[in-house]
């Protein structure tokens, strides 16, 4: 049959990828978050003479690794194109929960069990309320957020629970080696799996494409459901060990502990170059935006800037970083115009 | 990539002496520049009064710049347009509007959660004493509008709760609620089924009795030929050829818009049927689809055939495990099967290339081996972790087979065409070597040459030994290609017809249920 009257060109074939592996790794978000981050280091730097210290660096690493080993869970979550704003309330559970039962004479292996049992717990809640029962992520997690936190504060009121085990200390004040605390291993060690997990993984694919096109995904045999309940299971659990870590570093627990870090864990994620839309991101990006707001934070702290202020610079360096890049594309485009 | 049959048709341009006839619009020596592209270049067109005027081109032949150019949205760099001989100028879309210009578009505006008659007026309702909105005016105006076009629908009742059909209605009406001369029907029977098509064709009669000036874009040429009067075939932003459709064979036009010759036969191949492969009995769906039973063979082509609504988009969708049957059995290669899940069908065998490429079939940000991959993952990778080398070893497989054109196999599936993103689609499921492939409009939005291309690759698959089902709205696809045709109606089974007992004439009259 005719099917066409031109002779079929030769096949072509089709390159794998375009340009060299060196100018793909250029253009990304990635890098350029890194020039925000050695800018913001060598500024700290010149503006504190104790800021170029080893054991001050590791001070500041506090300020973001218990909240970065949730903000990768959150970034798989926000990938997959749905929220968990429960995250700080599931960790002032968790911490209320590790507390009761402190008080009653629990040990430290006995305490890190229940903080991560009740991470899991929560995220069983939000799984099932957002998987099986179909509701949208954010008005499940706004709830969820109010019930969690409820509960610690009946069980608390104005009280604090206190006397923990010494050995429950180490995993928020323990080190290492040298300067290198227990929380920053772990902090690597989890950035390590999640990368793993998002780029290398059949279920990191999964989450990519759920993210970018739910139905294509529906449609291709991906089990929607099964992985969004995994991801919310993941997200608790990652809560349950920031709880473990944030309790044992603070030595006691109030129902106010970790009040507001939902949103910081958030913008922790979407500075990382996670698209707030779902669909894109890299577990990199997460771990720079991690040590940018760390150094931010702590840079300014030296410097004895109030905590208001502060949390007026990270406001602004989240709007920049997020316009810098639209704002160039523009400039580009309207100069090729 | 160099079309090199691309001049074997001069440039003709037919010019017919019109009498004393004037256009109402003429555009002349149009030209639009992009950054980079020509998208029309030095075009002219007339449209005349009560006469409706046929814009036939391939996708990107820059037709859609032409309409965005006479409703106001861009400014052309050349050229003049004259309304009754004079010069305008539309400088705003508002513009348009007021000169008397109004189009329905492709995939038309509308708002679901507002009623008909806020639909039909939103942005020029009337205003009553105290500048509030006029209510009575406006449900009284679009039951009259609506009356106009053979329709009785009530202007309080929300668009969500009307058919696909009565929404089009809707934007005609929203169209003519403006005082047009000039009205623009850009691809307007894409989403209707035949007997839609006809009415909308009735309505198009009244318009052209009103003395309306139509120019009516479409695909589809034995639409052209039933409506329209005059043609004008656009090439790569160049008008090449226009004139009266009467006594112009549709090859002629053909050969125009595509530069070369194209196939007008089928691309059928004659494939030994085999044994049946799968069988479905008594297959029902609570609401969408009742009592349907069928064979399917190996090497066979089953064409399903029927209006919008009629169920088959809904049946071939519990067949791939999307939504659950009511009752039903299903057997597969002699062992009885139930499907629960896309994941199960895919095991089984069983695959689907939908409707809508874009919102089911792809994820059009992600590269092209990705989207390839996604259901054989399990094969590329090991153990659950990523294969990269794999799944470009398979994307290039099944992208070399389909003759896929891109730039390469790691840019994003969104940057292709329709008929390549139509070939990853297709791709992605032979890769999982399926042993029945569902294909729901496998042509849709799809131009001419990719189309031939498309039935060239089903009647290939055919030939292998696969099974296919091929839902289709349109006729000379399911005459040319099917094997057997089944036609629903209204969630029905309206009969099972062989190749050779398929006429046009029968398979309508199957599906409109019309003696």
């Amino acid at each position: 049959m005719n099917k066409r009257d031109t002779p079929v060109p030769a096949r072509r074939t089709i390159p794998d990828r375009l340009g060299t592996p060196l100018s793909r790794t250029l253009a990304s978000w990635e890098v350029l978050l890194f020039g925000v981050a050695v800018l913001i280091f060598i500024a700290n730097s010149l503006a504190s003479p104790y800021f170029l210290d080893a054991w001050n660096l590791s001070d500041a690493t506090f300020n973001f690794t218990e909240k970065a080993l949730v903000a990768f869970a959150m970034a798989l979550l926000i990938i997959a194109g749905e929220i968990d704003l429960s995250v700080a309330a599931i960790i002032a559970l968790a911490s209320t929960a590790m507390g009761a039962a402190a008080q009653a004479g629990v040990g430290t292996p006995g305490l890190v069990a229940i903080g991560i049992g009740t991470g899991l717990a929560c995220g069983t809640v939000n799984g099932f309320l957002v998987s099986a029962l179909k509701l949208p992520s954010i008005v499940v997690t706004i709830g969820t957020m109010s019930l969690f936190r409820g509960i610690s504060y009946i069980a608390l009121g104005d009280k604090a629970y206190g006397g923990y085990p010494d050995s429950f200390a180490y995993f928020g004040q323990g080190y290492l080696v040298w300067v290198f605390s227990f929380e920053f291993g772990l902090f690597l060690l989890c950035a390590a799996l999640f990368a793993v997990l998002l780029h290398w993984t059949n279920f990191g694919r999964q989450v990519m494409v759920i993210g970018n096109n739910e139905f294509a995904a529906r449609f291709s045999g991906v089990p929607v459901e099964r992985v969004k309940f995994i991801l919310f299971l993941l997200t608790g659990l990652m809560s349950g060990i920031a709880a473990v870590c944030l309790t044992s570093r603070l030595g006691s627990t109030r129902p106010s502990i970790a009040q507001g870090w939902e949103l910081e864990v958030v913008t922790m994620v979407v500075l990382g170059g996670v698209s707030i839309l779902g669909g894109s991101g890299s577990i990199l990006g997460v771990v720079i935006a991690a040590f940018v707001m760390g150094l931010v934070t702590f840079g300014l702290g030296l410097l004895n800037v109030p905590g208001i202020v502060m949390s007026i610079f990270v406001g602004l360096l989240l709007i920049v970083t997020i316009a810098l890049p639209i704002l160039a594309r523009r400039i580009r485009q309207a100069r090729r115009a | 990539m160099v079309k090199t049959t691309m001049n074997a048709v001069a440039p003709m341009t037919v010019i017919e002496s019109r009498g004393a006839q004037k256009p109402l619009l003429e555009m002349r020596g149009i030209s639009q520049i992009f950054p980079g592209v020509k998208a029309l270049d030095q075009v002219s067109i007339a449209l005349y009064p009560g006469e409706v005027t046929a814009l036939i081109g391939e996708n990107g032949a820059g037709k859609s710049t032409l309409v965005k150019i006479l409703t106001g949205i861009y400014r052309p760099n050349e050229g003049e347009i004259l309304l009754d001989g004079q010069p305008v100028q539309f400088a705003s879309a508002q513009a348009a509007i007021d000169a008397g210009v109004t189009a329905i578009h492709q995939e038309t505006v509308l708002f679901d959660e507002l009623t008909v008659g806020e639909n039909i007026f939103l942005g020029h309702a009337p205003r009553g004493r105290f500048g509030t909105i006029d209510w009575r005016t406006i449900h009284a105006r679009s039951r009259e509008l609506l009356r106009q076009l053979e329709s009785e629908i009530d202007p309080t009742i929300r668009l969500k709760d009307l058919s696909i059909a009565q929404r089009h209605l809707v934007a005609i009406a929203r169209a003519l609620s403006v005082e047009a001369r000039i009205v623009i029907m850009d691809e307007p029977t894409a989403a209707l089924s035949r007997k839609e098509i006809d009415d909308l064709f009735r309505i198009v009669e009244g318009l052209k009795r009103q003395g309306k000036a139509i120019l009516f874009i479409s695909h589809k040429f034995d639409e052209v030929y039933e409506i329209a009067e005059n043609f004008a075939v656009f090439r790569d932003g160049k008008a090449v050829g226009q004139g009266r459709l009467k006594g112009t064979p549709q090859a002629d036009i053909v050969r125009l818009m595509v530069g070369r010759d194209v196939y007008d036969v089928f691309p059928k191949i004659k494939v030994e049927i085999g044994q049946t492969v799968l069988s479905v009995e008594n297959y029902c769906h609570p609401t969408e689809f009742n009592d349907i039973s069928f064979d399917l063979k190996r090497g066979e082509i089953l064409g399903v055939y029927g209006l919008i609504g009629a169920g088959r988009s809904e049946l071939c969708q519990s067949l791939f495990g999307i939504t659950r049957p009511s009752s039903g059995r299903l057997t597969l290669e002699g062992n009885r099967i139930e499907i629960r899940s896309s994941a199960e069908a895919i095991a089984a065998g069983i695959v689907y290339v939908p409707e809508e490429r874009g919102r089911h079939g792809l994820a059009l940000p992600m590269p092209i081996f990705q989207n390839m991959s996604l259901p054989s993952l399990a094969r590329t990778s090991r153990s659950g972790l990523l294969n990269a080398a794999n799944e470009l070893k398979l994307a290039r497989q099944y992208a070399e087979r389909l003759d896929l054109r891109a730039a390469a196999l790691s840019v994003p599936v969104g940057t292709l065409s329709g008929g390549n993103q139509q070939k990853v689609v297709i791709g992605k499921w032979l890769a999982t070597q399926p042993k029945v492939i569902i294909l729901d409009e496998p042509t849709k939005g799809i131009d001419i040459g990719s189309k031939a291309a498309v039935h060239g690759f089903i009647s290939e698959l055919a030939s292998q030994g696969l099974s296919i089902i091929m839902v289709s709205s349109e006729l000379p696809e399911i005459l040319g290609m099917s094997d057997r045709v089944m036609v629903m109606r209204e969630g029905l089974q309206a009969g099972i017809f062989e190749r050779a007992e398929a006429s046009a004439e029968v398979l309508v009259r199957a599906a409109t249920g019309n003696a």
